[in-house]
């Protein structure tokens, strides 16, 4: 149960060059987006786009391919993507609308659903949820001092940001590369997710991350019957390619293992907080 | 229940008042009833008799028996300090309205709908706006809801928080004296709290229908709508007073905003603004309604409901009638 319930797991990218020259891996989600978009799956999706200062997102709702394409590559930091969630029904309109975003931001977009208490008109218009991978968020700040302190590297000046074996790494324009590890990032991590125990997105209708699949590609699962059925006609129409979960390097043990690891770790947070004071402690947000 | 019928008439066209009616029946029922019938189809006979009508209300009342009316609950409104806009939110379920007296609750008492006077005995009563001080009526009616009802449901802002009437300070022609308004829990106890303003048409529904599963459903179902409705429960005994402060308080200093963004899209006037990958509250824009920390993820949060809810979606959708695709 550690990576919720799915129905189907593969790596997998997108078969569109354009899509997978600035995408972050496998370009799954924009790749997924844009099929929905053509086939009137979603009317629009609300994506972390390009925001007034480098690499601050800021929730957009995408309603093309182009604004898609602005909006692909991961950028460490928050983007409210649910700020938008009601608005995207309302100024622009949308029936069905897709949204990505992190784990958390799946839980609220079911709990919108579920107790939809000032989200009128909402429940029935989510399309299509896809969620990424995420082990922890950094504020726009944090993510600055990583960047400009620690790698010493102008933010406007980087063109990708990665996290991965155990590496935070900026590569900029010139071609330079800066890494440190990330143990020293740690610091810089927003408190709110450390007490969130889900690492892979389990109630997104499709969640992917680059953990798992060789690089350059992404493991997807595929959750609910909404999420497979866009799933098996995208594929079906030839808009990615895929490998067999089993087949692939690291494989589905690595994510378990970092889906246990998150878990374990926050439980313990969880626990921690729980005596914080002297016969006192903080609020549990699961009751 | 007669009320039903008659809105459902309304509502298909099938009013059988018109002097149209008539011409169908014969047709249908040409079998049985022979040549009786055609004599009918002149168009003058229904204007001459308004006995008409009673012979309407019999049939009214044979639907009545033919229907498993047992297991319902039944449910008022019951208005106190507010502006009906929690009322227009039930009704905003359309169809699903219909289904859900029709199959799950019988509407006892609700000024703008049933003609009912005085408050009746009921399972669960939805309690709209916030009770003033001054207006006697109010004080004795609330009480008597708590008194008469199994369940008391704080329907919205108002009667949860007190909403926008916090903010009453009298003068009004012509009951100057008017000034204190308070939501329904500084006066009785409150099982279940739905908050925001409006609540949404959805949220009543997933309410009614569980609290329906609750009251009549098997074992299994009886223990998830316990599940569902455990937090909104939760609500009601942690107090009555809200504001958009509650994020701060109990979430930001808490250290459990994640910036998801939820609030901002949730606050009915627009008083939230994300800030540095945080809510901003305007105070000043506030209302109280309770929106913000009732939608936001990490105020309450339950895995065994949560966990499922591709399975509730579409047992919902189901009960609602919209099963089946």
């Amino acid at each position: 149960m550690v990576l919720g319930n799915y129905k189907t797991a593969v790596s997998a990218r997108a078969a569109d060059p354009e899509i997978l020259k600035y995408s972050q891996d496998g370009g799954i989600v924009t790749q997924l987006f844009a099929y929905a978009l053509e086939e009137g799956i979603i009317d629009g999706a609300i994506v972390a786009g390009p925001g007034d200062e480098p690499w601050k997102p800021e929730p957009v709702v995408a309603t093309t391919k182009e604004e898609l394409l602005a909006a692909r590559g991961t950028r460490y930091t928050i983007s409210p993507n649910m700020m938008l969630i009601k608005e995207a029904t309302r100024s622009y309109g949308l029936d069905k609308v897709g949204i990505v975003g992190t784990p958390c931001q799946m839980q609220a977009v079911r709990k919108a659903q579920l107790y939809p208490m000032a989200m009128r008109k909402v429940p029935d218009k989510i399309a299509l949820a896809i969620g990424i991978f995420c082990m922890e968020n950094f504020p726009y700040q944090g993510l600055e001092t990583i960047v400009e302190d620690h790698c010493k590297t102008k933010m406007e000046s980087a063109v990708k940001m990665d996290i991965g074996k155990g590496k935070f790494s900026v590569y900029t324009e010139r071609g330079a590369l800066s890494q440190i590890p990330l143990a020293a990032t740690h610091k810089y991590e927003q408190p709110g997710c450390h007490v969130c125990l889900d690492y892979v997105a389990n109630l997104a209708d499709v969640s992917t991350g680059s953990v798992g699949s060789p690089d350059g590609w992404s493991t997807v699962f595929v959750r609910t019957k909404k999420g497979e059925d866009v799933w098996t006609k995208a594929i079906n129409a030839g808009y990615f390619e895929t490998k067999d979960i089993a087949d692939v390097k690291p494989g589905l043990d690595l994510v378990t293992k970092l889906a246990t690891g998150k878990i374990d770790k926050n439980k313990k947070t969880l626990e921690e907080r729980a005596t914080m004071g002297v016969g006192k402690g903080l609020r549990n947000p699961y009751i | 229940m007669g009320l039903l019928s008659r809105l459902k008439e309304i509502f298909t066209g099938e009013d059988k008042e018109s002097g149209k009616k008539p011409v169908k029946i014969p047709v249908v029922d040409q079998e049985k009833s022979g040549p009786v019938k055609p004599v009918e189809e002149t168009v003058e006979k229904p204007m001459v008799k308004p006995a008409d009508v009673k012979t309407e209300q019999k049939l009214d009342g044979e639907i009545k028996e033919e229907k498993p009316v047992v297991n319902k609950i039944t449910v008022g409104h019951v208005h106190m300090s507010g502006c009906t806009g929690c009322l227009v939110s039930l009704a905003d379920n359309y169809e699903g309205l219909f289904k859900i007296l029709d199959d799950y609750a019988d509407l006892v008492y609700c000024l703008t709908l049933a003609d009912v006077r005085h408050i009746p005995e009921m399972d669960v009563a939805l309690v709209e706006g916030s009770v003033c001080l001054q207006d006697e009526c109010s004080v004795r009616e609330i009480k008597e809801t708590r008194e008469k009802a199994k369940v008391v449901v704080a329907l919205g802002g108002c009667a949860a928080y007190g909403n926008i009437t916090r903010f009453c300070r009298g003068g009004q022609w012509n009951q100057p004296q008017h000034e204190s308004f308070v939501p329904i829990g500084d006066l009785i106890d409150v099982d279940l709290y739905i908050p925001s303003c409006p609540p949404g048409a959805e949220a009543i529904r997933n309410v009614c229908v569980m609290a329906y599963l609750l009251l009549q459903g098997t074992d299994e179902q009886k223990e998830l709508a316990a599940a569902y409705l455990k937090p909104l429960m939760d609500l009601a005994k942690k107090g009555t007073e809200a504001c958009g402060c509650d994020l701060m308080v109990d979430v930001i200093n808490q250290g459990l905003c994640m910036g998801c963004g939820t609030c901002a899209a949730s606050c009915p006037v627009r008083a939230i603004t994300i800030e540095y990958g945080r809510p901003n509250i305007d105070r000043e824009m506030c209302i109280k309604c309770g929106a913000c920390y009732a939608q936001c993820p990490r105020s309450f949060f339950n895995f065994d409901v949560m966990n499922q809810f591709e399975g509730i979606i579409e047992a919902i959708d189901g009960a609602m009638g919209k099963g089946g695709e």
